[in-house]
């Protein structure tokens, strides 16, 4: 067991040796830092959370990092035809009113809106992943859903091994 | 010897809000090729600060951060 550690450490540092910042490509920059991926589960289907998880999800794609995006439950439910942007607000939603007004003041401060989030995140070659269970639970076929951006359908299983090689991980 | 030219993109981020500097920034460096400078400009206040931690993140060279805190900047990255 202790030589085990000891040869994955010596294989983890003979990995991160030998080049210098400033000779890295970007190319090289990614292969060396292969756990550098954040992992997101996108439960929830409210339009401000949907917002954070796209907002995260691009800025790390910007910095360098692999991005992927597990939609399950009702966070599926934006990835319906149409359905992108129709959640409403986690708090204060007010039958809309709050919703509305939110959205009202994102128009104000210049926030990109949902869809063109998404388009960078795949342009950016961000990965989305569809969660067949919700898919049968809520009756969801695959033409209800946007499928020329879902990369892979898949269960537990796929999501785990998205996030055991990822730094960073999380649930909204 | 074929003669390698290389290109300047303007990337126009006035008036854009997070993450959109940051995320056009990354775009603008992916279509560039090796060698090619991108120029960005912007007002965005955090993007001043994180779009250089963004190319050393990727390992690319950053030329020039113009421009006061709190006002309009134009940041030069070489790809």
């Amino acid at each position: 067991m202790a030589d085990q550690d000891k040869e994955m450490t010596e294989e983890v540092t003979g990995e991160t040796t030998g080049e210098t910042t400033e000779d890295m490509t970007e190319e090289m920059t990614k292969e060396m830092t292969g756990t550098d991926k954040i992992t997101i589960i996108v439960h929830s289907g409210d339009l401000d959370k949907i917002y954070s998880a796209l907002i995260i999800a691009n800025g790390a794609l910007a910095m360098g990092m692999e991005a992927s995006l597990f939609f399950t439950f009702w966070g599926l439910m934006r990835l319906k035809k149409g359905g992108l942007d129709k959640g409403p607000l986690s708090k204060m939603n007010m039958l809309g009113l709050g919703r509305w007004m939110v959205l009202r003041r994102m128009r104000v401060a210049k926030v990109a809106s949902l869809e063109k989030l998404l388009s960078d995140f795949k342009e950016l070659e961000g990965k989305i992943i569809a969660c067949e269970m919700t898919m049968e639970v809520m009756g969801i076929r695959k033409e209800d859903l946007r499928t020329d951006l879902i990369d892979e359908y898949g269960a537990v299983g796929t999501y785990v091994q998205e996030a055991r090689g990822s730094a960073i991980n999380l649930f909204i | 010897m074929a003669v390698v030219r290389l290109a300047e993109i303007k990337v126009d981020c006035r008036g854009q809000n997070c993450p959109v500097p940051l995320v056009e920034t990354r775009k603008a460096l992916k279509r560039a090729a090796p060698g090619d400078v991108v120029e960005v400009t912007g007002d965005h206040p955090a993007s001043r600060k994180e779009i250089p931690m963004a190319v050393k993140a990727l390992g690319l060279k950053l030329l020039e951060v113009e421009g006061e805190e709190g006002g309009e900047w134009r940041i030069r990255i070489r790809r």
